[in-house]
């Protein structure tokens, strides 16, 4: 089957024709084009998209305290409520498939006004009281020192991480942070090490400029004794935190005695579900790409398939000379289908390497403009390659199947005969 | 060599049926150079596509050197086309985009001849019709002559028990016409037996014996002294 004399015969038959050939081709290319650019470019805004998520913990949920709005067991409507460190350790036991429920405190906020001196300089910062799993919660790069850990919060340290944009306005250039103190509403903490976060978009610069310090320290030097602002609950993977987060609420309610038909006494963010959400849209993108690039494809396909009837009909006499010479129906159908598929192939592959040259050339030219909004590294992976090579090799052999079908259905006595 | 008993065939196109062959009764033995003759209708080329398993008899028998050609199908045809049968037709039917030698080296082809082995076979076939210095050339640069020797030597290839010839001087004036019956009456001297389907006269008394066909049946069938181109051309 594979013999250099059937490839000869088939290189022979589609150079007969060069320039039909090439039109043909160009059918499957241009499909084959269309599937991988517009892959690429779902799978590049994909890529921008979700890089604004950064490595957060994608699964995770932030929980606040709103004001009651139902009257509950003689309780009044509008009455507010705050956690407590018990709220904490009753999700923990309650509540299973939880990561990580990491309680949070903050200081200061948008807009707000100095709160952090060090020596002559002042800056307003959000401080944050955090456990030390926030660090896997909302990832960050230390860049030189320590994160907090679990002895600075035994221990009550009055230790601090800041991040980057902390270091530029509140130290001279060169200057080394580790060791130094800062004040923080009058309470001196010493810095331990300082961070940069990897998030880009609008508040990539806002996140260069927190500080994080423990939580039993911020409670003892603020003033919070074992109130909770908030909580950043993270489920394990392979449950949903969203599915989980009704029984987290329900624990909440029965603590504070707030009716369990209250949705507005607790407030919270899923970021999972916002992050399902664009995913669900990115599989309906990579769906109508796959959609419309097949249907492109299809109609190359059908090209082809076309141009084979055009060429068996063109060649019933030469397939009734083969057959009185002894070829057998398979030989001929062989030969029909081959030169389909090759056709189908070698276009095919013209076509992915056409497309994956114009997708380097659109990364060539990202990297050298920096990083652009919601769009970056356009790719199709390997997989997808396959994919397209396998769907190319069934649509040739199925381009060919009814060409050579009719190629043997003539009989070579009326093969003959055509003159 | 070829044993045909009450053949019948016809042909239907829609609602009308031609009944063509009618009960053909026809041996030919070894070594025969045979005519077919008649006038165009009479059944003569269905005979031969019959004979050439390029079509199926409705009814009758047909041996070939002591094979029954029954209900064949296409796989078992094609085998025995390739190794009992050599075809010369009326218009050539070479394939264009091949060289003579290629075009010759094709039944080898099928028969899953070596490539090497297949040119060595083919070129000496070529040799033998005197195109030996036309190997290379394509069919459009041959004259009509020179592309029916190419024929001949194709359907020699394969080394056939039977020559099966459909008009093969049809296209040809006299003179080539000649050339072409001394290579197949040369060929025949070797021992292979030959049918040709022809209306020429002259063609037919070149064979040593003639059957005539009119409306599906023989009428005729006789032996005759074979004139021998060579000498006709000497004289």
């Amino acid at each position: 089957m594979f013999s250099k004399d059937r490839w000869s015969e088939i290189l022979e038959a589609l150079s007969s024709n060069w320039f039909r050939t090439l039109l043909t081709a160009f059918g499957v290319i241009w499909g084959i084009f269309i599937l991988v650019i517009l892959l690429a470019a779902s799978k590049g805004l994909e890529n921008g998209v979700k890089s604004d998520f950064g490595d957060t913990a994608t699964n995770t949920m932030f929980m606040w305290t709103q004001t009651v709005s139902k009257p509950y067991k003689g309780l009044p409507k509008g009455r507010r409520f705050r956690y407590r460190m018990g709220d904490v350790q009753a999700i923990k036991d309650n509540v299973p498939n939880l990561r990580f429920v990491s309680p949070r405190n903050q200081l200061g906020g948008f807009g707000g006004s100095n709160n952090v001196v060090r020596g002559l300089k002042t800056g307003a910062f959000n401080v944050y009281g955090d456990y030390p799993e926030i660090i896997q919660q909302q990832p960050m790069d230390i860049t030189s020192g320590r994160f907090i850990n679990y002895g600075d919060i035994k221990e009550k340290r009055k230790v601090a991480v800041i991040g980057e944009g902390v270091k530029t306005s509140m130290y001279d250039l060169g200057e080394e942070p580790i060791g130094t103190y800062i004040k923080i509403n009058g309470v001196n903490f010493v810095v331990i090490g300082t961070y940069k976060k990897k998030s880009q978009g609008g508040d990539s610069e806002e996140d260069q400029k927190e500080i994080y310090v423990p939580f039993t320290a911020f409670s003892q030097a603020f003033n919070q004794g074992d109130r909770v602002g908030w909580m950043a609950i993270t489920a394990e993977d392979g449950s949903s935190i969203t599915q989980l987060k009704e029984q987290i609420f329900d624990v909440i309610k029965q603590r504070h005695t707030i009716h369990p038909e209250d949705d507005r006494a607790i407030g919270n963010f899923d970021l999972y579900q916002q992050y399902m959400r664009i995913e669900g849209l990115f599989t309906a993108l990579t769906l109508i790409a796959y959609i419309v690039g097949s249907l492109v494809l299809i109609s190359g396909i059908i090209g082809i398939s076309n141009i084979m009837l055009i060429v068996v009909k063109e060649r019933t006499q030469e397939i009734g000379i083969r057959r009185a010479l002894g070829a057998t129906p398979w030989s001929i159908r062989g030969q029909v289908l081959l030169e389909s598929l090759f056709l189908t192939i070698i276009s095919g592959m013209v076509g992915i390497s056409f497309g994956g040259f114009i997708i380097y050339i659109i990364n060539k030219v990202l990297e050298s403009v920096g990083p652009v909004d919601m769009f970056a590294n356009p790719s199709v992976n390997i997989g997808v390659v396959i994919t397209a090579l396998v769907i190319l090799v069934i649509s040739g052999l199925a381009a060919g199947l009814i060409p050579a079908q009719n190629a043997i259905k003539v009989r070579p006595v009326d093969a003959l005969r055509t003159e | 060599m070829i044993e045909i008993k009450d053949l019948h065939k016809s042909y239907h196109m829609g609602n009308n049926s031609l009944h063509v062959l009618k009960g053909i009764n026809f041996n030919v033995e070894d070594g025969e150079m045979v005519a077919i003759m008649g006038s165009s209708g009479s059944g003569k080329s269905t005979l031969l596509n019959i004979l050439g398993m390029l079509d199926e008899a409705d009814q009758g028998s047909y041996v070939l050197d002591n094979t029954h050609i029954k209900n064949l199908n296409e796989k078992l045809a094609a085998r025995y086309r390739n190794r009992f049968l050599g075809f010369v037709f009326q218009s050539f039917n070479l394939i264009s985009y091949k060289s003579a030698l290629d075009n010759v080296a094709m039944p080898l082809y099928y028969q899953g001849v070596k490539r090497s082995k297949r040119t060595e076979r083919a070129m000496s076939y070529l040799d033998k019709v005197g195109l030996r210095d036309w190997a290379t050339h394509m069919p459009n640069e041959l004259s009509g002559g020179q592309k029916q020797r190419v024929a001949i030597a194709r359907a020699l290839a394969s080394d056939p028990k039977v020559l099966l010839a459909d008009e093969p001087t049809g296209a040809l004036d006299s003179k080539t016409s000649y050339e072409v019956m001394e290579i197949i009456q040369a060929i025949n001297d070797e021992g292979k037996t030959i049918l040709i389907v022809t209306h020429e006269d002259d063609i037919a008394h070149m064979c040593k014996r003639i059957v005539h066909l009119r409306d599906g049946v023989i009428i005729d069938d006789q032996r005759i002294d074979q004139v021998r181109v060579k000498e006709m051309t000497n004289v």
